[in-house]
């Protein structure tokens, strides 16, 4: 799967005047679909808790955030923010998956699914991989087993690429394989 | 009903959909009720996340541990011989006859129409004859 989100290193400040001559410098972590909408994210958030506007401050650093090992199986632990139709809500989620990123695009996507939640509507203020003694959701401890195993009772065949696909068959397909 | 192929760590995969069909994979790892962890170091398959709807589970299993590295799959693999086991299969023989069939021209298609009339001529000429003998 190709990710649609990656992670980027934003700083950025107030640009020094003479009366601020060195203002603090700002380094967020941010989860956009490309440098452009992260800077404009890193913005964001920044007005709203550090009272730092773009037109008063300048970016000084972007770099994207690599994941270390992206062929490994971790949980990932999500601290998010969103704003419901009648409040504001604090939650923890956790997610399996290999990468961060992934992890968040999933976060995304149940947010939508479950709370209609839109991507404006969500921060997410922290996320990070973590241990399976830590994990608190049954969803995911569920996976915690080095012997897990299951059957796929009702399979599908599918046409080998999305062109071959046809919308009538002459025979009935084979859904169970033993 | 009795299954006798689960999604567990050490099945042997055969990818069906996608950029990788036709590869064959090891499961290292589950990640959810969704996806696995695969990795085929002998097939060229690289180690990546995939949906169950794109896989087909085999018959075949390694003795693994989840989350095995490459070299360790590889060496699981080697040690059963599984891609010999796989090519002797039913299974990899009709994907290749399909897939021969696929590669052939107009002129060659019909070429192999006339052989296997010839063939079906010949199996019936003896059918009958053992039949009039009887």
């Amino acid at each position: 799967m190709k990710a649609w989100l990656h992670q980027y290193s934003v700083v950025g400040r107030k640009i020094p005047t003479q009366e601020e001559p060195e203002p603090p410098i700002y380094r967020l972590k941010i989860f956009a679909p490309n440098v452009v909408n992260a800077k404009s994210r890193f913005w964001y958030f920044l007005r709203k808790l550090k009272r730092v506007k773009k037109s008063s401050g300048e970016i000084l650093n972007i770099s994207e955030i690599f994941e270390k090992k992206s062929t490994q199986v971790k949980n990932y632990g999500i601290w998010i923010r969103y704003k419901s139709r009648s409040d504001t809500i604090n939650m923890y989620r956790e997610y399996r998956d290999v990468t961060v990123n992934g992890a968040v695009e999933q976060m995304y996507k149940d947010m939508s699914g479950r709370h209609r939640a839109r991507w404006s509507s969500i921060w997410v203020l922290k996320a990070m991989p973590v241990a399976a003694k830590d994990c608190r959701r049954s969803k995911v401890t569920q996976f915690h087993d080095s012997k897990i195993k299951f059957a796929l009772p009702h399979m599908r065949p599918r046409a080998p690429l999305k062109k071959y696909n046809t919308p009538f068959k002459a025979k009935r397909p084979t859904t169970i394989v033993q | 009903m009795v299954f006798k192929r689960f999604v567990e760590v050490g099945r042997v995969v055969l990818v069906t959909y996608g950029e990788h069909r036709g590869k064959l994979g090891v499961i290292v790892d589950v990640v959810d009720q969704n996806r696995v962890l695969v990795d085929g170091p002998q097939t060229g398959l690289p180690r990546h996340t995939i949906n169950f709807k794109s896989l087909a589970l085999t018959p075949f299993q390694v003795k693994i541990q989840h989350g095995s590295r490459t070299g360790v799959v590889r060496k699981a693999l080697e040690e059963k011989k599984l891609m010999e086991q796989w090519k002797s299969t039913l299974w990899y023989k009709k994907l290749c006859s399909r897939e021969n069939r696929r590669k052939l021209g107009d002129f060659e298609r019909f070429k192999l129409m006339i052989a296997k009339k010839k063939k079906a001529a010949m199996v019936n000429g003896q059918v009958k004859k053992l039949k009039s003998h009887s």
